[in-house]
């Protein structure tokens, strides 16, 4: 579904990727993993578009992300931060992604449903707190039927309800044949939700594969374990 | 689908509409132009409100407008990932920027004009005038903003870039000029300083408004220059320029947004 090749990237003289080569399979759910500055983000970033890569390949389903905005018209993406104009009112929000989207398929909308955001629609976003702005922000990820749905840290500030709500969507999702990316800092959440694993270090895939795998190249039982030790044997 | 521009601009439009600061800029514009219309009345209120509108417009355009980009960062970000060319959104976003801050000035200066007009329809020109210029300003300064809040990657040295430009604009560039006067008085320098004078919008705006009106004692020397090459004839190459002026930030501005990594 997605694949990178040699994809470069640098701030000024800081090389954020550095020859980063991945396959993301169809249909599964993917954690991507890695210390802080290793690109996991601006790996998303490019993806989305909202980066351009300095060399390398990025392809979306066979076709190279670039100029053409039309293949995002199939990603849901839920941003770490949900900061909204704020004298807006959540309801006028989701009217305009879907003016701007313009889709005619039908939207879902289980999860404005299950969070209960109907009764927040006529709120402004000034009012809002954080855990129903990252309500709001899963909700129009997972408004289109994404084919590839990418998610940057998604239960952060969620009460533990809405956090099972959301986990057991993205596995419906999955499910469904969508493709997940899942960024996070908590091991548990993709321990419990995936079943590969990309760790990225320093630009560049350190490790690629399964679950089951890494833990056990690593003999561990936890994915933490499993890459606390990876990290040591990389830095040592 | 042109239908993307508008749509995020009512979107921005509303935002605008809804917050306080616009509240208050049309609401300073209302006061002092029913006050200099109360107290000093007639073609000396134009004088007063051209000074401020000269000064107060940048300013505020620049900030507010730079503010206002630093917060919607995320926002726009999450509007890039969806199916939008930037330059849509970019036009959307710069529309309904510039829109508010335009209506606001208008609504502000037009208002009182409008209520106290019975007694001197010969100023109206001179009205008409004083708003196109307002409106150019801030079109030009809100493509400023964007190009700033662009390139700037940190809020803070945005802002302060943002208020130096300023700084440049309407108070610096005035010296620089003055110490050209001082130091190369004894050279023909009248076609330089209408060069100079077509190279700053503030200064551009001064002219044109205060060339109409008898009053060019008060243009500063740029503007007493203006007049004595141009007469009349220059009022349609300064409009011309104004709108140049317009132009060159926003194109800029388009291309800083179409290639920035967000």
């Amino acid at each position: 579904m997605i694949r990178a090749a040699a994809l470069t990237k640098s701030f000024g003289a800081t090389g954020v990727l550095r020859g980063l080569d991945l396959d993301l399979a169809r249909g599964r759910i993917t954690g991507l993993i890695g210390p802080n500055g290793s690109g996991k983000t601006t790996f998303i970033k490019i993806l989305l578009g909202l980066t351009a890569a300095d060399a390398g390949i990025l392809s979306f389903d066979g076709e190279a992300v670039g100029r053409d905005v039309a293949y995002r018209a199939r990603i849901g993406y839920m941003p770490q931060i949900a900061r909204y104009p704020e004298n807006l009112t959540v309801a006028e929000l989701f009217a305009l992604v879907k003016d701007v989207r313009n889709d005619d398929r039908p939207l879902d909308e289980t999860l404005i449903a299950q969070f209960g955001l109907r009764d927040q629609f006529e709120k402004r976003f000034r009012t809002l707190s954080g855990g129903n702005k990252q309500k709001v922000n899963a909700a129009l990820a997972l408004l289109f039927r994404p084919d590839l749905l990418i998610l940057d840290e998604p239960t952060a500030g969620l009460d533990p309800a809405s956090s099972a709500i959301l986990k057991d969507k993205i596995i419906a999702e999955r499910d469904r044949g969508c493709t997940v990316l899942i960024t996070s800092h908590i091991m548990a959440e993709l321990d419990e939700l995936c079943e590969d694993v990309v760790f990225l270090l320093d630009g560049r895939v350190r490790f690629a594969g399964s679950l089951s795998d890494i833990k056990h190249r690593t003999r561990q039982t936890t994915l933490e374990r499993a890459v606390a030790s990876m990290f040591i044997r990389e830095v040592a | 689908m042109n239908d993307t521009i508008v749509k995020v601009l009512a979107f921005q439009t509303r935002d605008a509409v809804r917050s306080r600061w616009l509240l208050v800029y049309t609401a300073f514009f209302l006061a002092a132009t029913e006050g200099t219309l109360r107290f000093a009345g007639g073609e000396r209120a134009i004088l007063t409100l051209t000074s401020v509108t000269i000064f107060v417009v940048p300013l505020v355009t620049l900030v507010l407008g730079t503010v206002y980009l630093y917060g919607a960062r995320e926002f726009i970000e999450l509007l890039l990932a969806q199916p939008v060319s930037r330059g849509k959104l970019f036009a959307g976003l710069y529309v309904g920027l510039t829109l508010p801050l335009a209506a606001a000035f208008t609504i502000g200066v037009a208002l009182p004009f409008l209520a106290h007009s019975g007694g001197e329809p010969t100023l109206g020109g001179a009205v008409v005038s004083l708003i196109g210029a307002g409106i150019a300003l801030t079109a030009t300064f809100t493509g400023v903003a964007f190009v700033v809040a662009l390139r700037a990657e940190d809020r803070l040295r945005g802002l302060g870039v943002a208020i130096g430009v300023w700084l440049l604009f309407s108070l610096v560039y005035d010296g620089g000029v003055l110490a050209v006067v001082a130091a190369f008085g004894d050279y023909p320098l009248e076609r330089a300083l209408v060069v100079l004078t077509f190279a700053n919008p503030i200064d551009l705006a001064r002219v044109l408004l205060l060339q109409q009106l008898d009053v060019s004692a008060l243009m500063g020397y740029t503007g007493a220059v203006f007049q004595q090459l141009f007469g009349g004839a220059g009022t349609a190459a300064a409009w011309g320029a104004l709108l140049c002026w317009v132009c060159a930030p926003v194109a800029l501005g388009a291309r800083a947004f179409r290639r920035k990594d967000f």
